[in-house]
């Protein structure tokens, strides 16, 4: 039962892509004409494709379950770490009004490394060369936590990746990435968030896919997650094997993404289904 | 996973910033807890244990103002929002209970504007 599945979800996934869908859904229609137009370009966030309840449950701090990781992430700013025995706010000092919209503008080109770093990229590099701690994995609680913290600090900015050459090359790799055919469906990013939003993929309504909410808490994760994850998913989702953890494809398509959504606000830390 | 360490026990308590002196205000807690249903299977085929939180109590100075029972179709990270009116200062409890001895419980003095 568990192995037809996948090929079943896989059907139906072929079988709603072919369809060409020539009417969004009134309803989403509705939604979009209800919220308030930031940019007039065409461009929606992620929030503005779900249905009210999950649009509440992002918008209230007091529901929102991500708070228990930005919760933590405030005390880890706080805590001391590695053999240095310092902690975030020894440098940085109150992350509200040091950090403010300083999660905006990631990736960016780190000097030291000569390339270029997401913000747990930076988190990590700050650990090993300031706090002589280790790095933390992808993915580790801890990590989450404080990224989503920074987030916090830059919610309802604008996304500002940096004007810097040196990061050109990465973005058209990301770009190339996002055109690229990939998997057994042979599918390019823009297929789906380019081409068609707003219809539906399976149950889920296929949203435009700016990442300006990460990390994020997934109602199908039931916790965190970062936009590595949630691009993996994706890679998974077409049936293509997913480059491995460290890979430089991901902070392609991040940096990519980043330039996509320029300008759009920073949501974090986003709900999302 | 049953000799991994118990990670420590993450809440959140919204809304005692409100409470004002014989007002009804909404309290809204959020507990970080799997809530694993008992059906579903790991990646060797093995089921997973049930492990949720099945009672939350609310009490004001002792008295139980809120109280809830917990059931397995209950999502990961529980939310509850509830309504108090407390006529003046206090000690807020909430206490989580559930499978596996779980337990976790936190105070909050409260001084009601």
């Amino acid at each position: 039962m568990t192995r037809c599945l996948p090929v079943a979800r896989a059907l139906v996934l072929v079988l709603r892509l072919v369809q060409v869908q020539v009417l969004v859904s009134v309803l989403t229609l509705a939604a979009l004409a209800a919220l308030p137009a930031r940019a007039d370009d065409g461009r929606r966030s992620g929030l503005q494709f779900m249905g009210p309840a999950l649009q509440a449950l992002q918008r209230d701090d007091g529901q929102n379950p991500a708070m228990l990781w930005v919760q933590d992430g405030e005390q880890l700013w706080r805590t001391p770490a590695g053999t240095a025995g310092r902690h975030c706010a020894d440098c940085h000092g109150d992350a509200p009004r040091s950090m403010a919209g300083v999660a905006a503008r990631y990736p960016a080109w780190d000097a030291a490394s000569g390339g270029a770093l997401n913000l747990p990229g930076r988190i990590n590099a700050c650990r090993q060369r300031h706090q002589q701690a280790a790095a933390l994995p992808a993915e580790h609680a801890d990590l989450l936590a404080l990224s989503a913290y920074l987030g916090l600090q830059s919610r309802g900015q604008p996304l500002a990746p940096p004007d810097d050459v040196r990061l050109a090359p990465l973005r058209q790799q990301g770009e190339a990435l996002w055109q690229q055919r990939l998997g057994q469906l042979n599918l390019a990013c823009l297929h789906c968030h380019d081409q068609r939003p707003g219809q539906r993929l399976g149950g889920a309504v296929i949203p435009q896919g700016h990442a300006t909410g990460y990390p994020i808490y997934r109602l199908e994760w039931q916790g965190l997650g970062s936009l590595h994850r949630r691009l993996r998913g994706c890679v998974v989702g077409v049936r293509a094997e997913p480059w491995g953890t460290e890979a430089p494809e991901w902070l392609a398509l991040e940096a990519w993404l980043a330039q996509r959504a320029a300008g759009m606000a920073v949501e974090t830390p986003a709900v999302r289904p | 996973m049953a000799d991994t360490p118990a990670p420590r026990v993450r809440m959140l308590i919204h809304g005692l910033d409100g409470l004002r002196r014989g007002q009804p205000a909404e309290l809204r807690v959020t507990l970080a807890h799997p809530m694993d249903n008992g059906l579903r299977h790991d990646g060797f085929g093995n089921v997973v244990p049930r492990n949720i939180v099945t009672r939350f109590e609310c009490r004001l100075d002792g008295d139980l103002v809120f109280a809830a029972d917990l059931y397995s179709a209950i999502a990961a990270n529980p939310y509850l929002g509830f309504w108090l009116r407390a006529d003046g200062p206090g000690t807020l409890s909430f206490e989580w209970s559930g499978d596996w001895g779980f337990n976790h419980r936190e105070t909050r003095a409260i001084v009601p504007a």
